[in-house]
């Protein structure tokens, strides 16, 4: 920082400051050595199963075309999660933050926030015995009536685990965290900008669309972004749910449906052995990728706006 | 445009707690109206209850009558919004939205009024509300660059013009130049000077010199005691609070004394 001079004397470096910087030094450390450690070992483990020929593997498949469908899949889901999930958030933590009286905003803002501790199992199973047959009745209502858009071609499954369920249940997953991130956000809207918005004459809404919603975008892409991030990875909730088969359809309702990378680990791997484990984890280092990719692009898509962002 | 405000017997409320007693005061129209007084005496209270913008902080209520051209703002059916829309702020700190752009800005308030304003209308109206608050010659090459870009005494002009822009008929200005530098300040203060032709200014300050300099009337405000509600104490033509104050506690106040 300064510019030392001969005369000055060496800082002065007090024993809590050198423990704290110690302290913060290791713990980065321990992150980034584990991050990297996972990807040396995906990409070790993975490689023999990437560059396998056809007729070594299980499937029958090189791995390009075996692994399409399964990231088809995986960004498939997440995406209709999270276009389910996003609004619905938003809307309840404008709810919690800026239009319910305290006394009801607390109450919602603990449900909301138990949501997260249920177990991916447990919506699972929900899914599986309750949400799939309850809305099958509305894939075929969809089929019906919609049918002429390539998302509800049909023909509508009779069991209803199809895609668009498992993505529902992605959605309700996603929902807790997303809804915590952005409520937090939108309680630090400064006062000052609102009371501007206000002043000139901007009911409730416009004061939230003039001073709190675009304070808090950066903050709204990184709650979708770690949204995102569960929904891409998570496991149970949709080897449970959906009804795979290995297609790539933007088919929202049928039987066929693609699965996901995560999924489809958990569901193939008690019974690979060698080469196709090689494959699996191989996958899922095409997953650890496109997470990557995903919040690269979310950092840039919040830097473009930074001069704009409130922060300066 | 020439509106005058008549304030009757108000008390101003935060849930159960009184905050401002019996205010009576005539604010004239197409003048500036400075409202004195030590912290806490709610003249900030007071200032802010005449666009019911104190209705923002939750329990804050009021008794009595506000008439702003003989309609009274706390009448039945008579919505905040449009009480805002015709009696503009500027607050003790600029804040200008951080998101949007200068013109943006200037442009904020008119676009909620729900008007579709055309490019070369809305250019128009960015640049006369710039002129008007002094700032054109300083902004005009770069009206795209956020507002936060901007020095404190700019944005505090900003501010300014982007409440001028809703063509209020009202500007309510609380300790606009607190936050700001002397030379900041003083270009403020002429602004209000240039403004008060057009319309009705009541302005908060802690600045005594600030009010001799800019207003024709001032109001001193002072608590009834510990604990009690503030009240108005005297209100006169400014030369003369200044000079000669009937009240020995506004002579006190002025004359730094106390406060």
């Amino acid at each position: 920082m300064s510019t030392t001079t001969e005369t000055e004397t060496r800082a002065v470096v007090r024993p809590g400051d050198r423990v704290f910087r110690g302290i913060s030094s290791i713990s980065a450390i321990v992150i980034v050595s584990t991050l990297a450690g996972v990807a040396i070992f995906l990409t070790a483990e993975g490689v023999p199963g990437m560059t396998a020929s056809a007729d070594q593997v299980k499937s029958g498949e090189t791995f390009l075309r075996y692994v399409t469908p399964l990231v088809f899949g995986t960004l498939w889901a997440a995406v209709i999660a999270l276009a389910i999930a996003t609004p619905v958030s938003i809307g309840v933590a404008l709810f919690i933050s800026h239009v319910a009286p305290r006394r009801l905003a607390q109450p919602i803002g603990y449900v909301i926030d138990l949501l997260a501790a249920v177990p991916s199992v447990v919506y699972g199973s929900w899914g599986i015995l309750t949400l799939s047959s309850s809305i099958q009745p509305l894939y075929v209502w969809l089929e019906r009536n919609l049918g002429f858009l390539p998302f509800f071609a049909g023909p509508a499954s009779a069991t209803g685990r199809t895609i668009l369920t498992a993505a529902v249940v992605l959605a309700i997953m996603v929902l807790p965290i997303m809804t915590a991130i952005c409520r937090e956000i939108f309680l630090q809207t400064p006062r000052l900008h609102e009371e501007a918005a206000l002043a000139l004459g901007a009911t409730r809404w416009e004061m939230i669309t003039m001073a709190v919603l675009p304070y808090a975008r950066s903050g709204i892409v990184s709650a979708a972004m770690l949204a995102l991030g569960r929904a891409l990875g998570e496991t149970m909730a949709v080897a449970m749910v959906l009804s795979a088969s290995g297609v790539i359809s933007v088919n929202l309702i049928s039987s066929t449906n693609p699965s996901t990378i995560a999924a489809n680990i958990a569901l193939s791997f008690p019974e690979a052995s060698g080469l196709d484990v090689s494959v699996l984890i191989g996958t899922g280092l095409v997953l650890f990728a496109i997470t990557f990719a995903v919040n690269v692009a979310a950092r840039a898509l919040v830097a473009r706006h930074r001069e704009f962002s409130g922060a300066n | 445009m020439a509106t005058s405000i008549d304030v009757s017997d108000l008390n101003i409320y935060y849930d159960d707690f009184l905050a401002v007693e019996g205010v009576n005061i005539s604010i004239p129209a197409r003048a500036v109206t400075a409202f004195i007084g030590p912290s806490g005496c709610g003249k900030s209270t007071f200032l802010r209850s005449l666009n019911r913008m104190h209705e923002a902080i939750r329990g804050a209520r009021v008794e009595g009558k506000v008439l702003v051209d003989g309609e009274d703002l706390y009448g039945r059916g008579i919505d905040p919004v449009d009480v805002r829309r015709r009696i503009g702020m500027v607050f003790q700190r600029p804040n200008p939205f951080p998101t949007m752009s200068i013109a943006q800005n200037v442009l904020a308030g008119r676009r909620l009024n729900g008007e579709r304003l055309k490019k070369a209308e809305a250019d128009a109206v960015v640049e006369q509300a710039l002129r008007r608050a002094g700032l054109w010659a300083e902004v005009k090459d770069r009206l795209d660059r956020p507002g936060s870009s901007l020095s404190g005494g700019q944005q505090q002009r900003l501010c300014i013009a982007r409440a001028i822009a809703v063509e209020p008929d009202v500007l309510l200005m609380d300790e606009p130049c607190s936050a700001l530098d002397p030379i900041s300040t003083s270009v403020i203060e002429d602004l209000i000077h240039e403004l008060k032709a057009e319309y009705t200014i009541v302005i908060v300050t802690h600045n005594m010199q600030q009010a001799a300099r800019v207003s024709d009337q001032t109001a001193f405000f002072n608590l009834a005691g510990v604990g009690r509600p503030g009240r108005l104490v005297e209100l006169g033509p400014t030369e003369k609070m200044f000079a000669n104050p009937d009240d020995p506690a506004t002579e006190a106040y002025i004359q730094g004394r106390f406060g």
